[in-house]
């Protein structure tokens, strides 16, 4: 016979209440963690803010004529950063040209083609290729590429300098002596070796997302008799699409602030143009570190002023990147 | 069955066995099927000796394009259209665009490995010369210039000045880095989602911009000498926000059923966190500090602005200015000497090495348990009242929420 426990009604029998506070040493290292997240938090939105609270001078004396002005001399009170900006998107543009098709290619060839033995191997040599100091990629495009980029922007100039992009002023290419230099030290040099710095940074993104690629498809694409490249182009492509744009926009972001390799190649000048192959160009980052030495307080002031704007670019391109890549994972649509 | 005769007329079924000829040959076996077959082999080999064959001839013979380049380019030209009109001839319109696709595909990959092995390889070859000699690796370039032969003078002191320098930067972001992280993932809440937001902004911070930084508020504003430690907070800076986010990436693939048991097995979260999740993340945590430090280490312009350029041994880092290996690089080449120039890359190597180590260090950290690998899509169902997906331990689980990108676990590199 089964005996029920009898309820007494004088004690007073309550749930116990379920409480997340923290207690104890809990509560010492939920605070003191708190106070660690509060200290980075501060530490670096500080940097943000205080870039945009040094801004705001520069940006109020000068106004809108701070994004038009080409010049950037400060002894005559003329400051602005609209041929660095030029510069900066220009040469971000050229090595984006360069780094894309290379770092889909790679992508697709570690995802899709390489041999399982290799594929390991050759995952971490991006990984490699993206840890080499950026330093290195300026020695490396200014002595061995620049010689032989500089020979291809004569054959551009001679062939398709009709292309407003390809032309180039003060120079012929096709005299009996060309002036080799006015093709060196250019836009062009600078984006190759800043490509190859964001290349393995898209490229691994890419990879990922292709990795991601639901394989019952894949093999549902080859069983309908398509071929690799049919898969490639029917799955692997569609699937991927996010990730290949944000992945190129991740290093687009990447190349917008790179400085010590165009500060190597690139001979500064200030003109707001587009001819890539030409001698002369700047960026905003290689103008900071151009002339930060010699600068008053108001000279600060504007320099930090055009890296904070630069911070803005980057910050948009890296937000709008992160939001493809993110919605295209979520495509739960394909998973099978 | 139905068979149709000759005449076409329909006749009722009738099985025909086959008959075995006694003096055929013995049936071959079939040949594995992924493997290319001896004519597919031939195809292929031929097809490059052809284009080869070909370039020679438009190149050296024909068209007046000299140098390697050209011949490089022409013999690829060459080879995909050998293979077009090969697979058409053998496979049709299909087959032949799946080979050229493929060719195009190997050889943008191609192209970025010769890339790698060039700068390496050009890198060591043009600083082999003062790589030979001792002193490069134990002196200091005090008292020697730019066109001094190769042994005098050497890369010590920017080497010490990189690791003074990188070390300071670690112990001010690795205990902030990672404290932040376990806050971002362990603690959670709406604070935590401002820092995360922050954080993950910071992280587009350009490196010159961090320097500009320290520059403006350490040496300009507060006054102090360019120096060791400014540079270390210029890196630092630069660092926080990669590692906290590369260390919050590898905590949240902790698997949350771990923490679940030790939280119930009676663990406070202090002991879960330390001993359990910390553990569980070691070697992912390993290698997001050593690749944030490859990359620190790297990193030429936030010293640049804030640390001097010393020529001789400084062991202080408050010490007034001081050198380290890639200002040493940039400041070396741009003086032009051929001899300096040389030094810059023999330096380029050491530098290259150090990365090289830290790199192959962390690896061999990450490879024996794979906490780094990333979770498939799905997410957990909201709102529903058992959740399979958290149930699950192999599938990761943020207390803060699902927002996780794939690109988080590259961006430190």
């Amino acid at each position: 016979m089964t005996s029920l426990p009898l309820q007494d009604a004088s004690t007073d029998v309550r749930p116990r209440t379920i409480s997340r506070k923290a207690t104890g040493v809990d509560a010492v290292f939920v605070h003191s963690i708190r106070v660690v997240g509060a200290t980075v938090l501060v530490i670096t939105g500080g940097v943000g803010v205080f870039l945009g609270w040094q801004a705001l001078p520069t940006l109020r004396r000068y106004g809108w004529s701070f994004f038009t002005e080409a010049s950037w001399q400060p002894e005559a009170d003329v400051v602005g950063i609209a041929a660095v900006l030029t510069g900066t998107v220009c040469v971000a543009l050229v090595a984006m040209s360069i780094a894309f098709p290379l770092a889909l290619s790679t992508a697709l060839y570690i995802s899709e083609y390489a041999p399982a033995r290799i594929k390991s191997i050759l995952v971490s040599m991006v990984d490699l290729m993206a840890a080499v100091p950026s330093i290195i990629w300026g020695l490396w495009g200014y002595f061995l590429i620049m010689p032989h980029a500089a020979d291809l922007s004569v054959w551009l100039d001679r062939n398709f300098g009709w292309i407003p992009f390809f032309d180039v002023h003060d120079a012929d290419p096709n005299a009996a002596a060309i002036d080799i230099s006015r093709y060196s030290f250019s836009m062009f040099c600078a984006g190759i070796a800043v490509a190859m710095m964001v290349l393995p940074m898209s490229c691994a993104v890419m990879r990922q997302v292709f990795s991601q690629t639901p394989p019952g498809e894949k093999e549902a694409a080859l069983a309908l008799g398509a071929t690799r490249w049919g898969m490639i182009r029917s799955v692997v492509l569609p699937f991927g699409r996010g990730g290949i744009i944000g992945g190129a926009m991740l290093g687009m972001g990447r190349a917008l602030g790179e400085t010590i390799a165009v500060l190597l190649i690139l001979s500064p000048s200030f003109e707001v143009k587009g001819r890539v192959l030409e001698i002369g160009g700047n960026t905003v980052s290689s103008l900071i570190a151009g002339r930060f030495g010699d600068a008053s307080k108001s000279q600060l002031s504007a320099l930090l002023a055009a890296g904070f704007v630069l911070f803005l670019i980057t910050l948009l391109v890296n937000t709008v990147a992160a939001m493809i890549v993110n919605r295209s994972r979520s495509g739960a649509g394909t998973e099978i | 069955m139905t068979l149709t005769s000759e005449t076409g007329a329909t006749t009722a079924g009738k099985t025909i066995l086959p008959t075995y000829d006694d003096d055929a040959p013995p049936p071959q076996p079939r040949p594995a099927l992924g493997r290319p077959t001896p004519d597919e082999q031939f195809l292929r080999v031929g097809t490059w000796v052809s284009a080869l064959g070909l370039a020679w001839l438009i190149t050296q013979q024909l068209l007046p394009l000299q140098g390697w380049a050209w011949f490089l380019v022409t013999w690829f030209a060459c080879m995909l259209l050998v293979t077009g009109v090969t697979s058409t001839i053998s496979g049709g319109w299909i087959e032949a665009r799946d080979r050229i696709a493929a060719s195009i595909v190997t050889a943008g990959a191609v192209i970025v490995g010769a890339v790698l092995v060039s700068a390496v390889v050009f890198v060591v070859l043009r600083g082999w010369k003062p790589l030979v000699h001792l002193n490069f690796f134990v002196d200091d370039m005090a008292g020697v210039g730019p066109k001094d032969p190769f042994d005098r003078g050497g890369v010590a002191h920017a080497v010490l000045g990189s690791l003074i320098e990188i070390t300071i930067a670690v112990i001010i972001t690795l205990p902030l880095g990672i404290g932040t992280a376990i806050f971002m993932s362990e603690v959670g809440g709406r604070f935590a989602k401002v820092v995360r937001t922050v954080v993950e902004a910071m992280t587009a911070l350009p490196s010159i911009v961090a320097g500009l930084f320290i520059y403006t508020v350490f040496i300009v504003a507060l006054g102090y000498p360019r120096s060791g430690l400014a540079a270390s907070l210029a890196i630092a800076v630069m660092m926080l926000p990669i590692i906290a986010r590369a260390a919050d990436v590898v905590l949240r693939v902790v698997p949350g059923g771990l923490r679940e048991a030790s939280l119930a097995l009676g663990a406070s979260r202090w002991k879960t966190v330390w001993n359990v999740v910390l553990p569980t993340a070691r070697p992912g945590l390993a290698t997001a500090v050593i690749l944030g430090i490859a990359r620190g280490i790297g990193e030429t312009s936030p010293v640049l602005l804030t640390s001097g350029n010393a020529q001789f041994f400084v062991t202080n880092p408050t010490d007034g200015v001081m050198n380290s290996l890639p200002l040493f690089i940039y400041s070396t080449v741009r003086s032009g000497e051929p001899n300096a120039i040389a030094r810059a890359f023999a330096a380029a190597s050491v530098l290259l090495a150090v990365v090289l180590i830290l790199f192959v260090t962390a690896r061999l950290i990450a490879r024996p348990k794979r906490t780094k690998k990333t979770r498939r899509g799905s997410r957990p169902a909201r709102g529903s009242a058992i959740d399979f997906v958290q149930a699950n331990p192999l599938s990761e689980m943020g207390p803060v929420g699902p927002q996780s990108n794939p690109y988080q676990q590259q961006e430190y590199t």
